[in-house]
């Protein structure tokens, strides 16, 4: 369903992605790992359209995803955002509802407000907090909004930029389960970068390694263990030893 | 140092000063065809007047009154050196009206408004609020640079109106009670000097005023760097530029309402 061929992109000097090749099948949880700063936040915005790559393709379903109509193109994404992007000035249930209130999925506000509350409660949050600012709600609470956000048109394609940075274990436990029960219950395909790797167990179908540009590893999470790669290796070891240099 | 490396110098600072201004230039261009062309967003521009214009009187009203009474004094004692102290209502007519009142509302709305425009749209970039605007299928120039925008066009002359009249009550208020003028006298003055010429130059200077103030605050913003430093850096050249420019465009706009 994605694919992405050859994607180079550079900031100045810094080349962040390499020659990145990646096909993620329709339906799938794709899982990229890697560490802070190898590009897993660029490849997904590649996709996006939020960053230009400076060469390479990106496919969606087969078709260029630069040419055509841009509002339906993203029309098919939901995504949570890694510090959950929500917007200040508007309530929790009008974030969730952002997409439902204006363009071409518009509905009458009471029943965008509807399809909100019913968004929060899927992710475990209670009606009282929809009318709530999102400075007031904790880091956990504003994910979960996040997500209600994310999933509220019913996208075909999930992204997911470190779901579970800065939340505790039992918090980051709740949100890798919530991803992993939308991602079934809607057969959505989903694409989630993390370094995490109790959200990577608990979230994917596939893996891929990202390290120097260019995805070293790729195969069904039940084979990461015994990969063989001395990347994943050592990424799931967290050991200072190994091809990933600890400082970079 | 060696005069070419100075020349060097000199010509790189010139080319990246023309390509900032042709990127202003065509942010402002972009920013202006947005308004224009839908979808619209009443909300976002309904709270922008709000915020540009309702919630800046204060700070217009109590500039402009205090410049307004400062000028009656100081034509006052000017005049006074030459027995022209009877200038006073005319001369703080024509002063308010074309002049000190769009530069004092226009350097104030630069302060307030440009500022919170630009740490605000600023503060989203940084915490992916923009991207998330574009991958929710909106698009960030409609959504937040046209409203305001045009909140900013309608308002700030609106806003000069009102300064220039409260400028010239401050001034007749300190001309009538503390320099002996007659009440009745100093308003006739003050209304038969007028021309509709000054009227006019002061909403255009508004107007314009208006424009630079929300452009170069969106702007900043749209384009700040990371952190919280970005946000500074963004907020803090948001309005000196705005300042400067409006200032320019006051003495550019002035030449052309006295070549009329």
């Amino acid at each position: 369903m994605i694919r992405m061929e050859n994607v180079h992109k550079a900031f100045d000097e810094n080349r962040v992605l390499q020659g990145m090749n990646l096909d993620i099948a329709k339906g799938t949880s794709m899982v990229i790992i890697g560490g802070s700063g190898t590009g897993k936040s660029v490849a997904l915005k590649c996709i996006l359209g939020l960053i230009q790559p400076d060469s390479g393709m990106i496919y969606v379903d087969g078709k260029d995803a630069r040419k055509g109509d841009r509002d339906a193109f993203l029309a098919r994404f939901g995504m949570l955002f890694q510090g959950a992007a929500l917007f200040d000035s508007l309530t929790v249930w009008q974030n969730v509802a952002f997409r439902l209130l204006r363009g071409s999925l518009k509905r009458p506000a009471d029943e965008a407000r509807e399809i909100a509350i019913e968004k929060l409660r899927r992710v475990g949050l209670k009606a009282d907090v929809a009318d709530r600012f999102p400075a007031e709600l904790s880091g956990g609470m504003q994910k979960r909004v996040g997500l209600a956000r994310a999933i509220a048109a019913e996208p075909e394609i999930i992204f997911f930029d470190e779901p579970t940075t800065g939340l505790d274990p039992i918090m980051s436990g709740v949100i890798n389960d919530l991803i992993r029960e939308i991602v079934t219950e809607m057969g959505a395909t989903a694409m989630t970068i993390t370094h995490d790797m109790s959200s990577v167990r608990a979230i994917a179908d596939n893996v891929a390694m990202l390290h120097a540009g260019v995805i070293q590893w790729t195969g069904p999470v039940d084979q990461m263990d015994a990969s063989g790669d001395p990347y994943v290796e050592q990424f799931i070891s967290g050991s200072a030893e190994g091809p990933i240099e600890a400082v970079r | 140092m060696n005069p070419i490396a100075w020349l060097a110098e000199l010509g790189r600072a010139v080319l990246n000063l023309l390509s900032a201004f042709g990127r202003v230039t065509l942010f402002a261009l972009d920013a202006i065809s947005h308004i224009f062309r839908p979808p619209f967003y009443p909300r976002e521009f309904g709270m922008a007047l709000l915020n540009i214009g309702w919630l800046s009187l204060p700070v217009v009203g109590l500039t402009t009154v205090f410049t307004g009474g400062a000028l009656a004094l100081q034509i006052y004692a000017g005049g006074a050196r030459f027995n022209a102290e009877a200038v006073v209502p005319q001369i703080v007519a024509i002063g308010m009206v074309r002049e000190l009142g769009p530069v004092m509302v226009g350097l104030m709305i630069a302060a307030r408004v440009t500022s919170s425009i630009a740490a605000e749209i600023a503060t989203m970039k940084v915490t992916e609020q923009i991207d998330a605007l574009v991958t929710l299928s909106t698009h960030p120039m409609k959504y937040l640079t046209a409203p305001r925008v045009l909140a900013a066009l309608i308002t700030v002359p609106v806003l000069v109106a009102v300064g220039d009249i409260i400028g010239i009550a401050g001034g007749y208020v300190v001309a009538t009670q503390n320099l002996g003028f007659n009440p009745a006298a100093y308003l006739k003055n003050t209304v038969d000097f007028l021309e509709p010429l000054d009227l006019l130059s002061s909403l255009v200077k508004g107007a314009a005023f208006g424009m630079i103030a929300a452009i170069m605050g969106c702007y900043f913003g749209m384009h700040s760097g990371r952190g919280a430093q970005g946000v500074g850096r963004a907020t803090k050249g948001s309005v000196e530029t705005a300042a400067v420019l409006i200032l320019a465009a006051n003495f550019v706009l002035t030449g052309v309402f006295f070549s009329l």
